[in-house]
């Protein structure tokens, strides 16, 4: 699994500058949590290490993306091939509510014509075992995905994120839709993955952040503030404004 | 003690009453203006089956129209043509409707896009025996011959801005969500497109369809210099082909009392195929319930 770093990322929405000069290392098979106010940049900083920014109309960015040393955004690479590569779980479970719940863990499969036959179930198999949910559907794998509930939906997205195998897992607020115990399932599963995938989450939450990140990263404003070990971080914030998002006196 | 009344109690004035009489008489007025539309289309289902159903028998649906108003016969030829020219339309009608709401929902971008979901929007109001005199000129003409293929190719371009226009709807309605959970699977745009929106937007998108075919199977100007009609049974579309429109306008000015009552039970064979493709398709999409 990959290491990945920015350098000098500056991302715009039209006119608008959304980050200023991000450069930040993320160590393989950590769990790095972002952190900030509302509009801050992370969800977009987020997207920008998946070339998902681009698909929005009128987006811009400068600077580099190295996975392993290699630039994303070099001419020679196409989008497709990077999101093959780097996975996403979004906020809101976005399953396809026409298919069966093996065939939405395989979608990623199909979509990139990557297996075929027993393979595809194979790997779904294990992509549900990775994402913990294996137990609880394995007698109804053909049934519509939405009979599922919220955690378990999300849970599926991340089975789906993980049958490709990819090298760095990316998660947008991936709780924030899902109540408590959903929630720490997830955490959990988060835990777990960190031994095989490099994964990066974004949190409004900053208790979460404090349960399951090797390293956090603080954002205000379309800039990186601060970055440091979770346990350091929250004890001794080195920035003023570090402190006052972590004190509470904004959010 | 307050002595001013609540306001929630003050008393009716004459305004007051003024406004409610005012509400009530709008409301019976809509309630008339739907009541009358309800009617005059019940009228006239229920005169032309009145006219039309003692007429209907086996033989209407087997056999092919007696010469000189003799007794006896049907509508076959009509039937088999109507059936044939609404396949050619589809053939054509279909995949150009459709790939064109794709791309007017999901590919199209700027004035360029705008302008061709203008055209379609034209297209939609355009008198359909345009379409028939397009296809006479562009076929028939230069094949010498009427034929089901002009015929269904005019039918064809009618189905072509009303699929698109219901596809676009539809592929809209298509949540975003799902073209971003494609897209961060690693699939291209058209990948993203054809395996992912079109199936979840198919239901809708059949809909449109099913809906544009019964409404071509009801055209009748467009065939009149194109599939021209016959009261012989043709199943080769490069021959002149009959339809159920047809052979009811030519039997409805015609001077045997016979034609005339087929003419009736043609045009109740022609709602009743509406009436049940509008019918197959509510129910196949969840039913008459309550908007909103």
């Amino acid at each position: 699994m990959a290491s990945i770093e920015t350098r000098h990322v500056n991302a715009w929405y039209g006119k608008t500058q959304a980050l200023y000069d991000i450069t930040l290392n993320v160590a393989e098979r950590s769990v790095t949590a972002l952190i900030g106010p509302s509009g801050c940049g992370k969800s977009t900083f987020v997207r920008c290490l998946n070339r998902m920014h681009e698909e929005l109309p009128e987006t811009r960015l400068t600077g580099e993306v190295l996975v392993d040393g290699v630039n994303l955004y070099a001419r020679s690479i196409q989008p497709m091939r990077v999101r093959r590569h780097i996975g996403m779980v979004f906020q809101q479970p976005n399953l396809l509510p026409h298919l069966s719940i093996s065939e939405n863990v395989a979608l990623g499969l199909h979509l990139n014509g990557v297996a075929r036959g027993k393979a595809v179930a194979e790997q779904v198999e294990l992509s549900l075992r990775q994402a913990a949910l294996w137990e609880e559907v394995k007698h109804r794998l053909h049934t519509p995905a939405t009979e599922l509930s919220g955690g378990q939906q999300q849970r599926l997205c991340i089975a789906r994120a993980l049958a490709l195998s990819p090298q760095v897992i990316l998660m947008d607020e991936p709780c924030s839709a899902l109540d408590p115990i959903s929630t720490l399932q997830v955490e959990e599963l988060i835990r777990q993955l960190k031994k095989d995938y490099t994964v990066i989450i974004v949190t409004h939450n900053m208790q979460q952040a404090g349960r399951i990140a090797d390293m956090t990263a603080f954002f205000l404003q379309g800039r990186l503030i601060e970055v440091g070990e979770t346990k350091h971080f929250f004890a001794h914030p080195k920035l003023q404004e570090t402190e006052d998002y972590l004190s509470g006196r904004f959010s | 003690m307050s002595t001013v009344a609540h306001p929630f109690q003050t008393p009716r004035s004459a305004h007051s009453v003024g406004r409610q009489l005012a509400n009530g008489l709008a409301i019976v007025f809509t309630l008339a203006c739907a009541g009358f539309a309800v009617v005059i289309l019940l009228y006239l289902l229920l005169y032309v089956l009145r006219q039309g159903l003692p007429y209907l028998d086996l033989a209407f649906f087997t056999q092919l129209p007696t010469p000189n108003g003799e007794p006896g016969g049907g509508m076959t030829e009509a039937i088999v043509g109507t059936v044939l020219l609404v396949g050619v339309a589809s053939l054509v009608g279909v995949p150009l409707g459709v790939f064109t709401g794709v791309y007017l929902s999901e590919v199209g971008r700027g004035s360029f896009a705008a302008f061709i979901r203008f055209l379609v929007g034209v297209l939609t109001g355009v008198p359909t025996i345009i379409f028939g005199l397009f296809a006479w000129a562009l076929i028939v003409i230069p094949a010498h011959t009427f034929s089901g293929l002009a015929g269904g190719v005019a039918l064809g371009i009618i189905m072509i801005p009303i699929v698109a226009s219901t596809s676009e709807d539809v592929l809209r309605l298509v949540p975003h969500e799902l073209r971003e959970a494609s897209l961060a699977l690693g699939a291209t745009e058209a990948r993203t497109i054809l395996r992912v929106v079109l199936p979840a937007a198919s239901r809708g998108i059949i809909t449109g369809i099913v809906l544009a075919m019964a409404r071509v199977a009801g055209e009748t100007a467009p065939l009149l210099m194109t599939a021209f009609g016959t009261p012989f049974l043709n199943t080769d579309v490069t021959q002149p082909m009959d339809a159920l429109p047809l052979r009811i306008f030519v039997f409805t000015e015609s001077p045997y009392q016979i034609q005339v009552n087929q003419a009736y039970a043609g045009a109740v064979v022609l709602i009743l195929l509406i009436l049940l493709a509008s019918f197959a398709v509510r129910f196949a999409t969840g039913g008459f319930k309550p908007r909103g």
